[in-house]
C-alpha cells in the first residue's frame, strides 16, 4: 500500500496561506496605523479567532465523515467540553475579582449559596491540568461512546441519530444549575489567561496567532493520519466497512481511534474558541449547532481537509455578514445552502474546482493532441 | 348634629318629604339603639358592628348576622362576600346586582344613588367568615348543588358553629352524595372539636377515611395536639390507608400522563416510521410537517372566526383534512425536487431535509411572525372528567383517542390496501419490488406524502397542547427519531410500543428524577439500548436489513 508524501501541493498552499494569516493580520492591526484602508480594527482579531476555531472544528468532523463515513451530529459537543474545561481555568484565575469576591467559589456559586467547590472543580485553577483536560474529556466520552457504538456496529443515520441525542442530553444537563457549571448562562466575565488580560487587544493577537498555529497542527496531523497506512484502512472502511472486515481489520478499533483523536481536536477547538468570545453556555451543545458544522465541510468538500477550513471560513463569514444586513434571509440562506450543496456540489468547493481545472487541464491537451479521438466521442 | 348626619345620609334627590322625614326617624331610633343596645333585636345590633368598618369586628358580625335567622341575613352576607354591603352615616345597605339600594336593616329600597357610601372591607380572615356563614346558612337550600357547595364550604372551614345546621340537614338529605359531603363535614368539625366524644371521633375517622383524599389526608395528620390516643392511634391508621390509596391513584396518574405524552410523540413518530421504513430517508423536516399542519389549523380557525364563527366547535374536523393535505403536499414536492435525487445517500438525505426544514420554518416565521398563534380550544374539548382520585382532562382524552385512531387507519391502510402492499413490498425489498413490476419511485412519492400527511394532522392535535411558533416542530424531532429508532424501522407496532414506553417511562421516572434528569435518564437509556439492539425493537429480518 503506498503512502501519501506529507508535502504535497495542497499542504504547502494551506500551510503558506495559514503562515501569511498569521503574520498578516497581527501586522495589519497592529503596525498599520488606524484610519487606514488596511487596518484591521480590534473587534474584527477575536472574530477572525474565532473562525479559525471553528476551522479547526471543521476540519476534526471531515477527519471521520471525509475519511471514515462516519458522520457525527454531535461533534459540538465535544467542542463543548473543550469550551467548559478552558472556561473552568479561566474562571477559577478570576479568584476575588468576581462581583461576589469570593476567593474560592465563582460567582454564580456564591450565587446559588454553595458552600464548597465541587469536586470536579478541583485542579482547574492550574494551567496545564485544565490543558491536559480540554484534550481528555472530549477524548474520554468519544472513546466511551464510540467504543459501545462501533462495538455493536451501530452504523450510518442510527450513529448520527445517537450523536444528536447525546448533544441534546449533554445540552439539558448542562442547563441545569445543580451541575455545578454555571446552568443557563454558563462560564463568562473571564479576566486573564496565564497572567494575561483576556480582553486585551495583545491578547487577542497571540490568541489568533495560537489558533492559526493550532490549525496548522490540527491540519498537519489530519493530513498525517489520512495519508498514512491507518488513513488507507479508513478510506476503505469509509466505502467497504463488511470487505473490510472480511479482509482481516478490526473495523472498530479504527473507527475508534479516528473518532477519539477528531473528538480531541473538536476539544482543542473549543479551548482556543472560549477565551476569544469570552462565554461558553449550554447553547454550544444545541444538536443544530453540530449539523452546522457539517454544512461548513459539506460546502469546502468532503474528505479534502483544506475543504473543511475553506467551507468554515467563508460560511461563518457569510453569516456574519447575513445576520447583521439581512437577518431574515440568514435561515433561508443556510438551508438553501444545505440543500444546493448537497443536490449539486456533492464534492464541495475543492471538489467541483478539481473538477474545472481536470476538464479545462484535459481541453488544453485535446486541444494540442493530434488525434483526441476519445474526446471526440463524446 | 347625629341628627343632621343621618339626613345627609338620606338621598339627596326627588325628595317626597314624608318618605325623608320616615328615614330620618328610622336613621335616629338606630342611633339610640347604638347607644342602648336593649332597643334593637341581635341582627341590628350586629348589622351596626358592620358600619366600624374594622375586621375584627365586621368577623364578628358576621358570625351573629347568621344566627340571627332574619330573612336577610343570607343577602348581607352574599353581598358582603361580593363588595356590594355599603355603609354610610352609620347605617348599612345592600346594592343589589341590579344596582339598587336597600336598607340592609328594614329591607326598604333606597334608591340607587351611592353618593359617600363605601363598602365594607374585606381581607382573607373575613373571607373564611363568610365561606363558614354562607356554608351554614345555604346547607338547608333547596338546590342540591347549593347544598352540595355549602357542605364543602363547611368542610373546609370546619365552623363549629354550623354543627346544628349540618345535623338538620344530614336529618333530610335524601342525595346520597350531597349526604356524604355532609357527613364528611360534620366529621370534620367533630374532629377538631375538642369536647367532642371519643366515639364520635372514632366515627368521623371512619367517615373521612372512606372519603380518602387531600383534604381528608390533611384534616387526619393534623391533629388537636390534646386528643386522646385511642383517636390519634385511629387517625393515623386511617391516614395511612388514604396515602397508600392517593399513591395508587398517583401511579395511575402517571401511567395516564405517559399515555398522553405517548400518544404525541406517537402522533409525532408514526409518519416518520413510514418514511424512514420505505426509503431509508431521515427526514429532518418531519418536526416542520407538524408545524405546517398546526398553522393550517391556524388558519382555518381565523377564517372560522371571520366568515363562519357558528363552525367553530368543527374547526378541528375541518383542519384535519386540509392539514393532512397542505402536509402531504409539501412532503410530495419535497420528494420530487430533493429527496429523490439523494437515494442511497442517506447521511445526504439528512443534510438536505435538514436544510428544507430550516427554509420552512423561517418561511413560516416570516409569513405569520416568530410569536405564537392562539388556536382555540372547542368547547367539548374543554374540561374534565373525574375517575376516583384522577382527573382527565378531555383535550387529553381526545389526543389519545385521536391517536390511537390514526394508528389504526395507518395499520389498516398499509394492510388492505394496494398502496400499502406496495409500500410493503418496498420497505423489505426494494429491488424485488421493483422486479415485480411496482414504480418504486411512484411509491415513494407517496408513502413520503403519507408520512408527511400523518405528521400534518398530528400538528392539528398537537396545536391543542402545544405553543404553535415556527419552532413546533423542532421541539419533537429528536424525540420522534428517538421513538422510530427505539421501536425498530418498518414496523408501525413498533413504533406504538416505542412511543408509549418511551412515554410511560418518561412520566414515571419524573417524580424521582425531575423532568429534565429523567429526559436525560431515558435518552441515555436509548442510546445504551441500541448498542444492544442496533435495529430497534421490532427489527426488521432477513437480507433487507444490510440493503
Amino acid at each position: 500500500m503506498r503512502t501519501q508524501p506529507l508535502f504535497d501541493r495542497q499542504t504547502t498552499l494551506v500551510l503558506s496561506l495559514l503562515t501569511i494569516a498569521a503574520i498578516l493580520v497581527p501586522a495589519m492591526n497592529g503596525l498599520v496605523p488606524r484610519g487606514s484602508a488596511l487596518h484591521l480594527s480590534d473587534h474584527l482579531v477575536p472574530l477572525l479567532g474565532k473562525y479559525v476555531c471553528l476551522a479547526l472544528l471543521a476540519l476534526s468532523v471531515d477527519l471521520i465523515w471525509g475519511f471514515c463515513g462516519i458522520l457525527s451530529l454531535g461533534h459540538g459537543a465535544f467542542f463543548a467540553l473543550g469550551g467548559y474545561a478552558m472556561g473552568m481555568y479561566l474562571m477559577r484565575q478570576i479568584g476575588a475579582r468576581g462581583v461576589y469576591a469570593d476567593p474560592v467559589l465563582p460567582d454564580f456559586m456564591v450565587f446559588l449559596n454553595w458552600k464548597e467547590l465541587p469536586w470536579f472543580w478541583h485542579g482547574f485553577e492550574w494551567f496545564p491540568f485544565a490543558a491536559l483536560m480540554v484534550l481528555l474529556v472530549p477524548g474520554a466520552l468519544a472513546l466511551v461512546f464510540g467504543w459501545f457504538a462501533f462495538r455493536s456496529r451501530v452504523t450510518g443515520v442510527y450513529f448520527s441519530i445517537i450523536t444528536q441525542a447525546m448533544t441534546f442530553a449533554l445540552m439539558l444537563a448542562f442547563f441545569r444549575n445543580d451541575m455545578g457549571l454555571g446552568g443557563n448562562n454558563g462560564l463568562t466575565d473571564f479576566k486573564e489567561l496565564l497572567g494575561f488580560p483576556v480582553q486585551a487587544g495583545s491578547t487577542r493577537i497571540v490568541l489568533f496567532v495560537l489558533s492559526v498555529l493550532a490549525l496548522a497542527c490540527g491540519y498537519l496531523l489530519c493530513r498525517w493520519a489520512v495519508g498514512s497506512t491507518f488513513g488507507k484502512v479508513l478510506v476503505a472502511v469509509r466505502d467497504a466497512e463488511s470487505r473490510t472486515r472480511f479482509l482481516g481489520y478490526r473495523v472498530e478499533h479504527y473507527k475508534l481511534a479516528v473518532f477519539t483523536l477528531s473528538a480531541m481536536l473538536a476539544g482543542v477547538a473549543g479551548a482556543l474558541y472560549v477565551p476569544q468570545v469570552g462565554i461558553i453556555n449550554p447553547s454550544e451543545f444545541a444538536p443544530a449547532n453540530s449539523i452546522e458544522v457539517v454544512i461548513w465541510v459539506a460546502v469546502g468538500g468532503r474528505g479534502t481537509l483544506a475543504g473543511a477550513i475553506l467551507g468554515a471560513l467563508l460560511v461563518n463569514a457569510g453569516k456574519t455578514w447575513f445576520t447583521a444586513a439581512l437577518p431574515e434571509f440568514w435561515l433561508f440562506a443556510l438551508g438553501g445552502l444545505f440543500v444546493f450543496v448537497t443536490l449539486f456540489m456533492p464534492r464541495g468547493m475543492i471538489g467541483a474546482a478539481g473538477d474545472l481545472w481536470e476538464r479545462s487541464s484535459q481541453r488544453l491537451r485535446a486541444g494540442r493532441s493530434p488525434e483526441p479521438a476519445t474526446h471526440a466521442a463524446e | 348634629m347625629r341628627a343632621a348626619v343621618a339626613a345627609l345620609a338620606a338621598p339627596p334627590f326627588k325628595v317626597h318629604f314624608m318618605f325623608c322625614l320616615r328615614n330620618v326617624l328610622h336613621a335616629f331610633v338606630l342611633l339610640l339603639g347604638m347607644a342602648s343596645a336593649a332597643l334593637a333585636g341581635p341582627y341590628e345590633e350586629a348589622l351596626l358592628k358592620f358600619t366600624n368598618d374594622s375586621y375584627a369586628d365586621t368577623d364578628a358580625a358576621i358570625g351573629s348576622v347568621a344566627r340571627s335567622g332574619n330573612p336577610l341575613s343570607l343577602d348581607v352576607i352574599e353581598a358582603l362576600r361580593d363588595e356590594r354591603l355599603l355603609i354610610g352615616s352609620g347605617q348599612v345597605f345592600i346594592r343589589r346586582t341590579s344596582g339598587e339600594l336597600i336598607n340592609a336593616a328594614t329591607g326598604q329600597a333606597w334608591g340607587n344613588q351611592v353618593g359617600e357610601m363605601k363598602p365594607v372591607r374585606v381581607n382573607n380572615r373575613v373571607r373564611r367568615a363568610i365561606e363558614a356563614a354562607l356554608g351554614g346558612l345555604t346547607l338547608l337550600s333547596s338546590d342540591a348543588a347549593r347544598r352540595l357547595e355549602a357542605a364543602r364550604a363547611v368542610f373546609r372551614s370546619r365552623d363549629e358553629a354550623a354543627l346544628p345546621t349540618l345535623e338538620k340537614a344530614i336529618a333530610q338529605e335524601s342525595l346520597p352524595h350531597v349526604r356524604d359531603a355532609l357527613e364528611s363535614a360534620r366529621a370534620a368539625i367533630l374532629l377538631i372539636r375538642p369536647d367532642a366524644p371519643p366515639m364520635q371521633k372514632l366515627a368521623s375517622i371512619e367517615t373521612l377515611r372512606i372519603r380518602g383524599d387531600q383534604e381528608a389526608l390533611a384534616l387526619l395528620s393534623n391533629l388537636p395536639s390534646n386528643a386522646p390516643s385511642e383517636v390519634v392511634a385511629a387517625a393515623g391508621k386511617a391516614a395511612d390507608g388514604i396515602r397508600t390509596h392517593l399513591a395508587f391513584w398517583e401511579a395511575f396518574q402517571s401511567v395516564w400522563y405517559g399515555i398522553s405524552l405517548g400518544s404525541v410523540l406517537l402522533l409525532a413518530a408514526i409518519g416518520l416510521a413510514i418514511t424512514f421504513g420505505t426509503m431509508g430517508v431521515i427526514n429532518m423536516a418531519h418536526g416542520e410537517m407538524v408545524m405546517l399542519g398546526a398553522y393550517t389549523t391556524f388558519m382555518v380557525q381565523e377564517l372560522i372566526r371571520t366568515y363562519a364563527p357558528g363552525l367553530f366547535e368543527a374547526s378541528l374536523l375541518i383542519a384535519l383534512p386540509l392539514a393532512f393535505l397542505v402536509a402531504g403536499l409539501v412532503g410530495v414536492i419535497l420528494e420530487r425536487t430533493v429527496i429523490r435525487f439523494l437515494y442511497g445517500r442517506p447521511l445526504e438525505t439528512l443534510l438536505a431535509t435538514w436544510g428544507v426544514s430550516l427554509i420552512l420554518q423561517q418561511g413560516v416565521r416570516t409569513i405569520f411572525g416568530p410569536t405564537n398563534r392562539e388556536v382555540g380550544t372547542p368547547a367539548w374539548m374543554s374540561g374534565a372528567l373525574d375517575i376516583g382520585a384522577m382527573s382527565l382532562t378531555y383535550n387529553r382524552i381526545a389526543i389519545v383517542v385521536f391517536a390511537f385512531s390514526v394508528f389504526a387507519s395507518l395499520l389498516l391502510v398499509l394492510r388492505y390496501t394496494s398502496l400499502g402492499l406496495y409500500v410493503r413490498a418496498v420497505t423489505q425489498n426494494r429491488r424485488m419490488a421493483g422486479s415485480m413490476g411496482i414504480r418504486t419511485s411512484r411509491i415513494d412519492a407517496l408513502a413520503f406524502g403519507l408520512g408527511s400527511g400523518v405528521a400534518g394532522i398530528a400538528g392539528v392535535a398537537l396545536s391543542q397542547i402545544d405553543n404553535v411558533s415556527p419552532n413546533l416542530g423542532q421541539g419533537y424531532i429528536i424525540d420522534s427519531f428517538m421513538v422510530v429508532v427505539f421501536g425498530g424501522v418498518g414496523n408501525l407496532w413498533g413504533t406504538l410500543v416505542g412511543a408509549m414506553t418511551l412515554g410511560i417511562a418518561n412520566k414515571l421516572l419524573e417524580p424521582y428524577a425531575g423532568a429534565v434528569l429523567g429526559k436525560i435518564a431515558l435518552l441515555i437509556a436509548i442510546i445504551v439500548f441500541i448498542q444492544r439492539r442496533p435495529r430497534g425493537l421490532f427489527a426488521l429480518k432477513g437480507r433487507a436489513v444490510e440493503a
